[in-house]
């Protein structure tokens, strides 16, 4: 039942041209900024031998195009999500749902799980461009996994935002702007912390940023810690917009 | 509760903050009937719909869907119960065939069953025709249609339509409304609407619901003996003086109308118009227009909604009138 839901989701994102535009716009920044980062480790190769434990072709050009990648899915997520249930709502198609016999856990999980197969298949297209070396390098495997999995959960915990923010309007737009306003706060949510030295209360604040959790997995260090607070994250989001369905039907 | 009545709705109760929408509304819908749910605008029609279709919860009270409550096992009522929104459902960017798929799919048909649901809804609905096509290309009335397609796909016992004619030209009314006949035949079905001809046409009881209140609960033919004619509309070319009409056997009053006509009031077991015939052939006033006036189910929607005072007292009146 999820997946008839996902499947009806993910069809209705791709016969809006919306999509495509969007697969292709994110595609077309990144792939220049991977070659810009190619360039810059071309005019660093020479030296690099002469330095002890220096990096390779993975932490000078995959990880920071996954760094990059986060920046700019951070702008096109919300774009992508503010259409979940706002414009279900908006075209009161919403009551074809409840209708149905299917509880409101499923019409969320389906609706996320849709979005979730986009990402994942922009996530794809985003990673065939540092697997592209392997045909005049090697890479390192480990650092690339532990960041390929960290912009996953990222991108999962963007969608349960965005998906969350969605349940509360009728307005896509509305929906896209809140969404954005969220994730920006939460990843900015680091700067308090670095630049407070040592008080308890920013360390916190650092903690709860999105940012800090996916730095670690970049630099390829595989932290539980750091993969739980995204399952929980995503948790939260998720079971937010499914009470906030469930209280649709209460009030008016 | 008979184990016959489909929807059972107990003392049901919504408030939108202050505002009393539906105040304690106590109904039952029996296997195989079709009830029409008569209100003006604004009267709580549609939210006593979404209420007995599991998009509102009621503010207190219960909604039995086969015996089956609908806010402690949703699941079970709603695979009874087939819904058609004041605004259709529909996804304006799917293909007719692709909506009324996914419609099968979330009503859980099991995939085998699924292309016959979906080509027998189509059929009964008049859709054959235009399955592969846009929705949003289609015609308000085939719209409604696949709306009413929607709801019937899972053959449920319980069939609500919100409104389904309105917006739409006469041809349409007529098509949509035969449609309903034909879905009647195998589903109970709940109507809404503020049409009354509607409610003559199709349903076998009638509810009046007004300011949340259920002010009427009658069959069809009940209703009908309230419509009988009690007035006829007389025209003459040599009009006698009013007093003379009155002494025809069986008139209660005459009422001289600015056409020219008269209005002739009659008791209702004792119908006037062959003695009318009789003396106005007789007397030669030259009868050439005897019109029974019907009062219409809109006089009696209008009595009862507009006047909060109730019928029986009215009915007092005309019998002391008799």
């Amino acid at each position: 039942m999820i997946f008839t839901i996902a499947g009806r989701e993910l069809r209705g994102l791709f016969l809006s041209p919306l999509a495509w535009s969007i697969l292709a716009v994110v595609q077309l920044i990144l792939a220049y900024m991977f070659l810009a980062q190619i360039d810059f480790f071309m005019q660093l190769q020479p030296r690099l031998p002469t330095l002890p434990g220096a990096p390779g072709v993975t932490e000078i050009v995959a990880v920071p195009l996954l760094g990059n990648a986060a920046m700019i899915l951070l702008l096109i997520v919300p774009l992508i999500t503010m259409r979940l249930i706002s414009d279900e709502r908006r075209n009161q198609t919403l009551p074809l749902l409840f209708a149905a016999p299917i509880s409101m856990s499923t019409i969320v999980l389906g609706k996320f799980v849709g979005v979730m197969i986009f990402l994942l298949i922009m996530l794809l297209m985003i990673l065939m461009m540092p697997l592209t070396l392997l045909l005049g390098s090697s890479l390192d495997f480990g650092v690339l996994a532990a960041a390929t999995l960290g912009l996953f959960l990222l991108l999962a915990s963007f969608a349960a935002v965005g998906l969350f923010m969605s349940s509360l309007t009728a307005q896509p737009t509305i929906a896209a702007v809140s969404t954005f306003g969220v994730l920006l706060l939460l990843w900015i949510l680091d700067w308090a912390g670095n630049n407070a030295e040592g008080g308890q209360g920013s360390d916190v604040l650092a903690y709860l940023s999105i940012l800090r959790h996916y730095e670690a997995l970049l630099k390829g260090v595989f932290n539980s810690a750091d993969v739980i607070y995204y399952l929980l994250f995503i948790t939260v989001f998720l079971v937010l917009s499914i009470r906030r369905l469930d209280a649709e039907r209460m009030q008016h | 509760m008979s184990m016959d009545s489909l929807i059972t709705v107990e003392n049901l109760y919504r408030y939108y903050g202050e505002l009393c929408a539906v105040h304690d509304l106590c109904f039952e819908v029996r296997r195989g009937e079709v009830l029409g749910f008569l209100g003006p605008n604004g009267a709580g029609k549609s939210t006593t719909m979404r209420m007995i279709g599991g998009n509102l919860a009621p503010s207190a009270g219960r909604v039995l869907i086969n015996g089956v409550d609908i806010l402690d096992q949703p699941m079970l009522a709603k695979a009874e119960l087939g819904f058609l929104p004041e605004t259709p459902p529909l996804y304006r960017d799917l293909t007719v065939n692709e909506y009324l798929t996914y419609c099968a799919r979330i009503n859980r048909i099991p995939r085998a069953q699924q292309s016959g649901a979906i080509d027998s809804a189509k059929e009964r609905c008049g859709l054959t025709e235009v399955g592969r096509r846009l929705i949003a290309n289609l015609s308000k009335g085939y719209q409604q249609r696949v709306g009413i397609a929607q709801a019937i796909i899972h053959s449920p016992s319980v069939v609500l339509l919100d409104e389904p004619t309105v917006g739409l030209d006469p041809i349409q009314i007529r098509e949509i409304r035969s449609l309903i006949r034909d879905v009647a035949n195998e589903h109970s079905v709940v109507l809404s609407t503020h049409i009354l001809p509607e409610v003559q046409s199709v349903c076998d009881r009638v509810q009046i619901i007004n300011r949340g209140r259920l002010v009427l609960n009658e069959s069809i033919e009940q209703m009908s003996e309230k419509l009988q004619a009690t007035t006829l509309l007389v025209a003459l070319r040599l009009m006698p003086s009013i007093s003379e009409l009155e002494s025809v056997a069986g008139v209660t009053s005459v009422e001289a109308l600015e056409d020219g006509r008269v209005r002739m009031s009659y008791d209702a077991n004792n119908d006037p118009s062959d003695a009318i015939v009789e003396q106005a052939v007789a007397n030669g006033w030259g009868l050439h227009e005897l019109t029974p006036e019907r009062m219409t189910l809109e006089q009696v929607f209008v009595d009862i909604t507009s006047s909060d005072v109730n019928e029986h007292e009215e009915h007092g009146s005309e019998g002391a009138a008799a």
